[in-house]
């Protein structure tokens, strides 16, 4: 059982907005077979747990349902490992520059 | 009722709830089977150009500055016939309030928005468009929501749009965040059907005529810092609307004779409503999955009549690989101090190449750079690329191989552009155009006329090769 998450707290709901074989005409086929999926942030309406059916007011002002899937999700975006096919550019052109003597 | 049949009814009611949200009579500007009067609708919108200037002014949108790339210049001159290697410039529009020369295209949409008393905007945008649209709805006090195409069924977010996402949501918008598929389009109309708010759609006049100053900055920014006009501007091009907005602004700051090239990153090979190949693109925008399509028929967009019309302004069409451009993203932050892009520095590799042919006392102007940070970086796409499956490695651009192979070259000198070949455009438009007549359907003297305009040939062209597209045909 998972903790009940209290009103107002800022959250995330997911919902099917299109199943498998309700998908518009023109998409390829392995989107086909996959639902088109929503997923939108909002304050909780009323008390719940995860995985419950909720209702949620978003920074818009709106009231939508769906399943409720995080409290307070996190933005987990962001650079990763430098990548070292990129890492020597800077030294390579640096010398282009240097030998023609425009920087020392 | 089913979710089948309510897409079904909500697509049907298409026409009716783009017009309440758009305030446009498309209907009204139709003169004949193909035609409409795409002056009368830009210039009726009311925004001339120093309209325009004054409502961007009131939130700090545009005069941003032209920067010269002197290091970058002379990179490529280190690899060009000698007396070759034009001067590169470019027009530093991160600095507008969200990042991106995309400020300029939301002014007008919120400002005409709040004009006529709607309670907030809408778009649909996965990219800089959305944070543009959420940034000036929050000045102007409007409501704003923002659907985007964020993840795939794996449930794997493509970086830059989970960036886009957080922007948009630090200026306030509601961000509906959908899995891989064209029917972010009915959502959107679901959303305007509901709230009855403005479709802030990147294809109406208030978008289009929103470049303009930046054709207009560029021309008199270049004639301001060097005397002259540019000899070439270069644009990133995905939908239409940099090449359209940017071509009108240089020709009514009197720059008529400058070669305009729109440049895009060649994805061929991935498709774009393709679940599977969502993540295996490192680019979400300026790439040729939406060029192609809209350059060779722009009335495909989320209004009936699209105010991007880049066929008309393109003087060139050329695309260089994911590979190049994180190339030169990388050279432009090491050799000019100038952390940037990755996809606004399309048009930047393009440059670096061109410059090249001409002489060194030409003036390249490369007419955009976008903001960069967390997801919206080289490091994120290539990290996301290795993840995929996908080959990243330096070599000859050449084997660069979209959703498969990502080659960053190992020397500046194997930078290059691949020419699109316009008639092949041309003729694909014409093709298109056709197709959306009715068998039997003739065409009227302003039906010609007008594909005249968007093809840039003649009479004698748009006859000829209609008569033998409807031949081949048959």
């Amino acid at each position: 059982m998972t903790d009940v998450v209290a009103t107002g707290s800022w959250v995330q709901i997911h919902r099917v907005v299109l199943r498998p074989g309700q998908r518009a005409p023109q998409v390829p086929e392995e989107t086909q077979r996959v639902p088109l999926e929503m997923l939108v942030k909002g304050f909780l309406a009323e008390a719940a747990r995860v995985g419950d059916d909720v209702e949620i007011v978003t920074a818009a002002g709106r009231r939508l349902r769906g399943t409720l899937t995080d409290v307070n999700p996190a933005y987990s975006h962001g650079f990763g490992e430098p990548v070292p096919e990129l890492g020597r550019i800077g030294l390579e052109v640096r010398a282009v520059l240097r030998e023609r003597g425009r920087i020392r | 009722m089913t979710a089948a049949r309510a897409y079904d009814a909500v697509m049907a009611q298409r026409v009716d709830i783009l017009r309440r949200s758009v305030g446009l009579d498309y209907a009204a500007y139709e003169t004949g089977a193909i035609a409409f009067d795409y002056e009368g609708l830009l210039a009726d919108a009311g925004y001339d150009l120093e309209t325009t200037r004054a409502v961007q002014k009131e939130t700090a949108v545009g005069n941003t500055p032209l920067v010269e790339l002197t290091n970058v210049t002379e990179l490529a001159r280190s690899v060009a016939k000698p007396g070759r290697g034009a001067r590169i410039f470019v027009k530093d529009e991160a600095r507008n309030p969200s990042g991106s020369f995309k400020d300029r295209r939301a002014s007008l949409s919120v400002h005409e928005a709040k004009r006529r008393g709607y309670e907030g905007v809408a778009a649909a945008t996965s990219g800089n468009y959305g944070a543009a649209v959420a940034s000036q709805a929050a000045k102007a006090g409007l409501r704003c929501i923002v659907v985007q195409e964020a993840f795939d069924s794996a449930a794997v977010a493509q970086p830059e749009i989970a960036e886009k996402t957080r922007a948009c949501e630090a200026y306030g918008a509601e961000v509906m965040r959908l899995s891989v598929g064209p029917e972010l389009f009915y959502v959107l109309l679901c959303v305007l059907k509901e709230t009855g708010y403005f479709n802030a759609s990147l294809y109406t006049p208030y978008s289009i005529l929103g470049i303009e100053t930046l054709g207009y900055e560029v021309a008199a920014q270049t004639q301001a810092h060097t005397g002259r006009f540019p000899d070439v501007v270069i644009a990133t091009h995905a939908g239409g609307g940099n090449v359209t907005g940017t071509a009108r602004g240089l020709h009514k700051a009197g720059a008529t004779q400058v070669q305009l090239v729109a440049a895009s990153v060649d994805l061929t090979g991935l498709h774009m409503a393709s679940d599977r190949d969502f993540n295996r693109k490192s680019f979400t925008t300026g790439h040729t999955g939406f060029s192609l399509p809209f350059t060779g028929w722009p009335d495909r967009a989320d209004v009936p009549r699209n105010a991007a019309r880049p066929l008309r302004y393109m003087d060139r069409f050329v695309t260089v690989t994911q590979g190049e451009v994180f190339f030169i993203t990388q050279v432009l932050a090491e050799l000019e101090g100038l952390e940037r892009g990755p996809a606004g520095n399309t048009s930047l590799a393009a440059a670096f190449a061109i410059a090249q042919d001409l002489d060194a006392e030409q003036l390249v102007v490369v007419q955009e750079t976008e903001y960069t940070g967390a997801g919206k970086h080289p490091l994120a796409q290539l990290n996301l690329a290795r993840r995929m499956g996908i080959e990243v490695r330096r070599g000859d651009p050449e084997e660069d191989e979209p959703g498969r192979r990502i080659v960053i070259p190992e020397h500046p000198s194997q930078i290059s552009v691949a020419d699109v070949d316009l008639h092949r455009v041309r003729r694909s438009y014409l093709r298109n155009a056709i197709g959306t007549l009715g068998g039997a359907t003739s065409l009227n003297a302003a039906d010609i006329e007008f594909l005249v305009a968007e093809t840039r040939t003649d009479t004698h062209y748009v006859k000829e090769t209609i008569d033998a597209l409807r031949t081949e045909k048959r």
